[in-house]
């Protein structure tokens, strides 16, 4: 969890009923306190988020103002009305949905997620049947933040953007700890860990790190 | 040139600068901004030089010949002006340099063949050219004139002046108050009040001590955009200035200049400049003697367009790869490593000096109460006079396009103008007449962005314009979040489905539902900015869009797969004009006789109707 100053409580709502976040919580962090169910796909606990997957929108509101915003980094100001299901929220979930169930069409948990707002298939062109990554760096970051060695890293930009080791090929700063798999939300990691360790047995030496 | 040790001496030097120009010494400026340089201009200044020596004249008539920054009317270069007489010589070329030298810098002949002329009126001097007549420069008022490698030119013009003041007569606080005051708004695209910026980042250092920085954003990454290249190569010490008073109000010591690769001479110049001002002890430690320690240093962009945007730029010169950050916490208060950063564009702050100078109230009056001052555009696309102009706010659009823009070339007719370049809106003919400042452009849906005026015309289809800004978009994003990275693809696949005839009308509402998500769910404004284009054409010209989907016809002509190419053979005078710059060598056709095109060969370039002067090539 993350730290807490408990001397002050920000006071707002989520979905019309009052809640309570201490300093330094997020929307996401409050609704999780109060059992309040919102999708995420790029966060962990374990490590910074960053607000890339927007699958964990919400609608901030106050008097005409209002603003779609991402839980996970969102911090509540004093009298904000959240609302985790508005149209507004559910029209990107469902759009970001149909479009990762091309960009992933193999991944089962982008099928379920998809599946929980009434999609079944995509309009849009899958280019690899095979795919399973959303490319939401979760791997990359629990590798570098928690691990501490940086083994892989997200390459290229835009529409080419992949995960992978540098030069792709085998890294031998992997210490096949295998946290990236654990943190994939999409099990896209579980195929390519050999690719990042290469063949273990031939290491020399004792320890993994270099 | 001396150290410049306290500010009663920069007066001392600018008068005396000013003085020397008044000997009566002739002036040669040539342009060597992009577009005269494109053209040429560097081998016409160099035949200057030549020429000069080689006449070995007497020093009364030797000429100073001074290489400048874009005169803005770069469609005519390149350009050479003369000083006392005001001449104004367009489309020099290398080979009319003796002649210039012989008669106009010898005797004071004026040569005619050199001098603009439109619609039958010649003209001698650039004051009287319609183009230049409704412009009023205030951030490019030194550009073209002053030689931008001169740092006494740019002293003799009164730069550093307003800094001067600012030491000698306000605090940090009036100078932000006088800034409020002005009403002056970001020119980088989102106009937020400059003041009000520089307000909120110097309470944010008043509550956490320490650093804090002043970034100049010279990113310019807008297709066709070009007004901050010509201020930071023509006028960089408007840049530098504007800088330090920002310093001076928030107590900076630290700035950085973001200038992407692309443009060398901007790196360049400003490169040389800021070393000539830390020399003459207007940067760096003790400015002007006054205790007072301010420096700056340039990066270098690679080029991304994203990079222009302030996190990812300020994640860019930590180092970082350049990815735009949320940003619940405005970079006022937490932007370059976490510290207050006031990120201000090259044109914002090359307005600042003026503002200082004559006070904020004088600016507030220019322009419209809620725009005010005025606002450089580079004009491109469709347009006569191609350049770069700065005018009120508050102007009509038509006042740019047609009055100095000199409209559309051809027989062609003004379709549309697409202000805020990737980012802004399709702004139809039937509204003309807006104004152009930032309240009343977003209200029919478009934006003033950072200054980009793209002119289209009646062989301008909206679908495949509303491609074109997608397409550079869908490169230009950094792929982080998911509603940028999948649905610029996606929004891309509907409009190409569009441009083949395909889809159908559900598909106009669907596409319109999606632009919603991607509005709403981007990360920053690259991708929630982006459906702008698709939007406002389909706003004000749904019918073009229906005309594809329905009737798979594409009226401009332009959408391969729904077009071929017809000749009029009544309207054809068979000039042949057509056929020998068909680049499939697929027109033929007797001298003197209606002309065909072979359908079989024929790639749908469009060629033969561009240039087609009696309008014979039909498209169906
Ligand atoms: C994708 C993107 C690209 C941008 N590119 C530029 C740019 O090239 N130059 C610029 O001054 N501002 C650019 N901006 C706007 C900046 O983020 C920022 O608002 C501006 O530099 C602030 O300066 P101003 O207040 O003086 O306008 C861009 C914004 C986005 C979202
Ligand atoms: S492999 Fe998994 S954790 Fe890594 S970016 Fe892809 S989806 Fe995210
Ligand atoms: S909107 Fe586009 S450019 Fe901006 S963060 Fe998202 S992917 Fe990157
Ligand atoms: S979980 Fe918040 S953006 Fe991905
Ligand atoms: S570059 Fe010479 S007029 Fe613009």
């Amino acid at each position: 969890m993350k730290e807490i100053n408990t001397k002050k409580l920000i006071n707002f709502s989520i979905n019309g009923t009052a809640a309570q976040a201490k300093e330094g919580w997020t929307v996401l962090d409050t609704a999780r306190n109060m059992g309040i169910y919102i999708p995420t796909l790029c966060h962990h606990e374990a490590v910074e988020p960053i607000g890339a997957c927007r699958l964990c929108v919400v609608e901030a509101r106050q008097g005409n103002w209002s603003k779609v915003v991402v839980s996970c980094m969102y911090p509540p100001f004093e009298g904000v009305e959240i609302f985790t299901d508005s149209e507004r929220v559910k029209n990107v979930r469902r759009w970001v949905l149909e479009m990762l169930l091309a960009q992933c069409p193999a991944s089962r948990e982008i099928k379920a997620l998809a599946a929980e707002y009434g999609l079944k298939s995509t309009r849009f062109k899958i280019k690899n049947p095979e795919e399973q990554c959303i490319l939401c760096g979760l791997c990359v970051r629990v590798c570098a933040e928690v691990v501490g060695v940086q083994a892989i890293s997200l390459g290229s930009r835009g529409v080419l953007k992949h995960v992978s080791t540098p030069y792709m090929v085998p890294n031998k700063a992997c210490i096949a700890c295998g946290s990236c798999v654990s943190v994939c939300p999409t099990g896209a990691m579980q195929t390519r860990l050999d690719k990042v360790r290469g063949d273990i047995s031939q290491r020399t030496g004792h320890g993994f790190a270099h | 040139m001396e150290k410049i040790t306290n500010i009663e001496q920069l007066d001392l030097l600018k008068n005396s600068l000013r003085k020397a120009r008044e000997s009566g010494r002739q002036v040669v400026r040539v342009c060597l901004g992009p577009g005269c340089r494109a053209q040429g201009a560097d081998k016409v200044a160099a035949a200057f030089r030549n020429a000069v020596r080689q006449q070995g004249l007497p020093v009364k008539v030797e000429p100073l010949i001074k290489e400048t920054g874009c005169h803005g009317f770069c469609k005519e270069g390149p350009l050479v002006t003369l000083e006392p007489s005001g001449l104004f010589y367009s489309r020099v070329k290398p080979d009319d340099v003796e002649e210039i030298v012989e008669k106009t810098i010898k005797n004071n002949e004026v040569i005619s063949r050199l001098l603009y002329s439109e619609n039958g009126t010649v003209y001698k001097s650039a004051q009287e050219i319609p183009f230049y007549k409704m412009q009023k420069k205030i951030a490019s008022r030194n550009v073209g004139d002053i030689d931008p490698l001169s740092i006494e030119d740019a002293i003799a013009n009164g730069a550093y002046q307003a800094v001067a003041k600012a030491f000698a007569s306000m605090t940090p606080e009036q100078v932000i108050k006088d800034v409020e005051v002005s009403g002056l708004r970001g020119r980088g695209g989102a106009g937020f009040p400059t003041g009000r910026k520089w307000r909120s980042a110097a309470d944010a250092v008043k509550k956490h001590p320490g650093p804090v920085y002043v970034v100049c954003n010279g990113d310019e990454g807008d297709p066709g955009a070009f007004m901050d290249c010509v201020v930071m190569e023509g006028d960089p010490h408007s840049v530098i200035e504007g800088m330090i008073i920002a310093a001076y109000a928030l107590g900076a010591r630290q700035g950085f200049i973001y200038v992407r690769e692309e443009y060398p001479f901007a790196i360049k110049n400003l490169t040389i400049a800021m070393e000539q001002a830390r020399s003459a002890g207007l940067l760096g430690a003790n400015i002007m003697g006054t205790g007072f320690e301010f420096d700056i240093r340039i990066n270098r962009g690679a080029g991304a367009y994203v990079c222009g945007e302030s996190t990812a730029l300020f994640q860019s010169i930590e180092g970082k790869p350049g990815e735009p950050r949320a940003k619940y916490i405005r970079s006022v208060e937490r932007g370059l490593w976490d510290r207050p950063t006031v990120l201000n564009n090259v044109e914002t702050l090359a307005n600042i000096p003026v503002i200082i100078e004559n006070g904020g109230e004088w600016f507030s009056k220019i322009g419209p109460p809620n725009s005010t001052g005025t606002k450089a555009f580079s004009l491109v696309g469709k347009v006569k006079n191609v350049g770069l102009v700065e005018v009120p706010m508050g102007v009509p659009l038509s006042t740019i396009v047609e009055d100095i823009g000199g409209g559309i070339p051809g027989k062609k007719s003004f379709k549309a103008v697409q202000t805020g370049g990737p980012s802004g809106g399709c702004i139809p003919y039937k509204l003309k007449d807006v104004s152009v400042d930032f309240d009343s452009l977003t209200k029919i849906g478009s934006i003033m962005g950072s200054g980009g005026m793209i002119v289209m015309d009646d062989r301008d289809c909206v679908v495949d314009v509303a491609r074109y800004f997608l397409r550079f978009l869908e490169e230009e994003s950094c792929g982080k979040c998911l509603p940028c990275r999948l649905g610029l693809e996606a929004m891309l696949e509907f409009l190409d489905n569009f441009a083949q005839g395909k889809g159908s009308l559900e598909d106009i509402e669907e596409l319109k539902s999606l632009a919603k998500a991607v509005q709403d769910g981007a990360l920053c404004a690259l991708g929630g900015s982006a459906p702008n284009p698709m939007l406002t054409t389909l706003e004000y010209f749904r019918d073009e869009y229906e005309a594809h989907i329905i009737e798979k016809r594409c009226p401009a002509g332009v959408c391969k797969d729904l077009i071929t190419f017809h000749i009029d053979s009544e309207a054809c005078t068979g000039c042949g004009l057509c056929a020998s710059n068909c680049p499939q060598a697929c027109i033929t056709g007797e001298d003197k006789k209606p002309h065909e095109i072979s359908q079989n060969a024929c790639t749908r370039c469009g060629t033969c109707m561009d240039l087609c002067k009696f309008s014979a090539i039909t498209v169906s």
